[in-house]
């Protein structure tokens, strides 16, 4: 092959040999591997040969979170423009919703925060693979596509790159990069900007486009979410339908509004065996539970109308699911793998807990009404724990097994009672 | 050095860095949290647990010889309330409103566990002048630590140090905040300084990888 036919992918192999064990050698590769496929092999040792590497990994979990994306960009503008000029009466899909201009509002209010995520957090990790002389770890992919749609719309952009520094490193990198974290990375940057800058992440003003800018002026805009609504017994001053809540006409953070396009990512992600539905499932449940508790203590009269709880504990059970962040956190945060439960009954545990505490928390926190990033956190600490009792009771379980079987071989009973002893 | 032998003069610079007793040894983690949301407070603590800490020891080590060793705890905590109660008793004379602000841990002093912890390694078993000097070294390495994350909790939490705003007034949008910046209310809580704390120790040991415990 001669000079001026080299292919940009040559190329970028020949740097990459140029680059191979100086001290950059990491940041080039990782631009080599995420374009292309490596262009070497392991020579010794026997390998499994599997195309579901952490790569496709992650990009089938990027793949299903393009449609949330490109929904939240057109419900930017949407909610932007009905904040000014009303609702529309009859709400058409395309001339109300899918229009240039609510999309134009999308490109340059949510790409940023897209644009920002990437940027910074990948630098993070460019930085940390040269300083410690590993490779690139494909795990910002993911967890930088979910921290734009977590966020509020109106999010400065150098709060989120601190916030992103912070989540990276302090979730992350401490405890030893992918696939080694505790917390998950993108709620910890979410709870890193609800504790550093809770201004900018609750009330009625950051969730549509400029209501800030607008605040208190004769053209002030306001967005108030349905869950700040109910927190403050207003319920009935909403003109969102069900169905707005189901499909995501409804103003919350960028990309947590449509249920429909979540549930269809889900089932995506369930299919492609990447995200496990065991804890989607007992999720809902969990969540279905508590809100019915809470229905029912309403319905026995034993909180009324004039409690400040009223309005989130009579909101029925089964509409906590497609209002506020619980349709996103569990199909996208609360199933990775990393964070979650490995065991398939602890997942049932953990997946459980996370619906019934978000519910819990959405109700009771006194300073924001939503509390699914605190209960996945929470959980996530808790998912190791979950596991080891799993783990133990299936020991225990077997063991008793073994000592009460009828048949034995020679010596297996003093073997089992030496076992318990041990485990013991 | 005159004044000091090499071995002495290692008795206060060791807790500086190598053996400091927060980032090293975890002890006095809890006042560390609790106090250093602003740089006063901590310099205020800072300079309590010298007091208490240089005088205590030196007490124990001239006693260390007559303490029956099954009450030793009881008469190390006696010395200690007692000089707590002389800090505090200064400092609500003196110093109403940070006595205020310092509130109940002051008097926790007396359960910092640097102070029975060297009271239990050191003065027991040294002389009152080394005594004095280890108590000194001590809480100045206590002291460090607790000035470095005041200083940064209190800068990036209100963006004042020692009260005086240095990056401008957050209501008027002054200085800083005029381009939006805003203060960064995570660092006023205490979990924040636990980060910190965490932080100073990943320094400490990458610089020197010595102090890296293995598993």
């Amino acid at each position: 092959m001669s000079d001026k036919k080299l292919t940009f992918k040559k190329r970028l192999h020949i740097l990459k040999h140029h680059y191979r064990g100086k001290k950059m050698a990491p940041a080039f590769n990782a631009l080599h591997t995420f374009l292309f496929a490596p262009d070497e092999t392991t020579h010794n040792g026997s390998h499994v040969r599997a195309a579901d590497d952490l790569k496709r990994t992650m990009n089938t979990v990027i793949m299903a979170l393009v449609p949330v994306l490109l929904f939240s960009m057109f419900n930017a503008g949407y909610q932007h423009f009905s904040a000014i000029n009303g609702f529309p009466q009859e709400f058409s899909l395309v001339n109300d919703f899918l229009t240039w201009d609510n999309f134009w509002i999308g490109i340059i209010k949510v790409l940023p925060l897209v644009v920002v995520s990437y940027g910074v957090g990948l630098l993070v990790e460019f930085i940390f693979a040269v300083i410690k002389g590993h490779e690139v770890e494909e795990g910002y992919l993911v967890t930088g596509m979910l921290v734009p749609l977590i966020v509020p719309i109106d999010t400065p952009l150098w709060m989120l790159s601190v916030a992103v520094v912070f989540g990276v490193v302090i979730g992350k990198e401490v405890f030893g990069g992918t696939g080694m974290n505790i917390l998950n990375p993108a709620l910890t940057i979410r709870a890193f900007l609800f504790f550093a800058y809770p201004t900018w992440m609750s009330g009625d003003k950051v969730w549509v486009y400029q209501a800030v800018e607008r605040a208190g002026g004769p053209d002030a805009i306001s967005g108030e979410t349905i869950l700040g609504y109910l927190a403050q017994n207003k319920g009935a001053e909403m003109s969102y339908s069900v169905s707005d809540m189901f499909f995501g006409f409804i103003p919350g953070s960028v990309g947590e509004t449509s249920t429909f396009l979540i549930l269809l990512g889900g089932l995506f992600l369930i299919f492609s065996k990447i995200a496990s539905w065991r804890i989607m499932l007992s999720a809902v449940i969990g969540s279905l539970v508590m809100g019915l508790i809470f229905n029912g203590v309403v319905d026995q009269g034993w909180i009324g109308e004039t409690s400040k709880f009223y309005g989130l504990m009579s909101f029925d059970f089964w509409q906590h699911l497609i209002v506020g962040g619980l349709a996103f956190g569990i199909v996208y945060m609360a199933t990775d793998p990393v964070t979650g439960a490995q065991t398939n009954r602890g997942k049932w545990f953990y997946g459980f807990f996370i619906g019934f505490l978000s519910v819990m928390i959405r109700v009771f926190n006194p300073a924001y009404p939503e509390g699914v990033f605190l209960a996945i956190l929470l959980m996530n600490v808790f998912a190791p724990t979950i596991d080891h009792y799993v783990v133990r009771g299936n020991v225990k379980r077997r063991l008793k097994r073994l000592k009460n079987a009828t048949i034995l071989p020679k010596d297996s009973a003093g073997k089992a009672n030496e076992l318990h002893a041990e485990t013991a | 050095m005159a004044l000091l032998t090499k071995k002495d003069a290692s008795l206060i610079t060791d807790p500086l860095a190598d053996n400091n007793p927060i980032t090293i040894q975890v002890l006095g983690i809890c006042s560390a949290l609790a106090i250093t949301a602003e740089l006063k407070a901590s310099v205020v603590m800072a300079v309590s647990v010298l007091f208490v800490l240089a005088i205590g020891n030196v007490v124990i080590s001239l006693m260390r010889n007559i303490i029956p060793s099954k009450i030793r705890i009881i008469v190390q905590l006696i010395v200690v309330a007692t000089l707590v109660i002389i800090v505090d008793q200064v400092l609500k004379a003196f110093a109403y409103e940070l006595s205020k602000t310092l509130s109940v841990f002051v008097g926790l002093i007396i359960t910092n566990c640097i102070i029975m912890g060297r009271f239990e390694a050191f003065a027991l078993a040294n002389g009152p002048w080394k005594s004095f000097l280890d108590g000194i070294g001590n809480s100045l390495g206590y002291g460090l630590i607790l000035i470095i994350v005041g200083f940064f909790r209190e800068l990036l939490g209100s963006g004042t140090l020692f009260g005086y705003p240095v990056l401008g007034n957050p209501i008027e949008k002054t200085g800083l905040y005029s381009i939006g910046y805003e203060n960064n209310g995570f660092m006023i809580i205490p979990p924040a300084a636990l980060i910190v704390v965490g932080i100073i120790i990943w320094v400490q040991r990458s610089r020197n990888p010595a102090l890296v415990e293995d598993n």
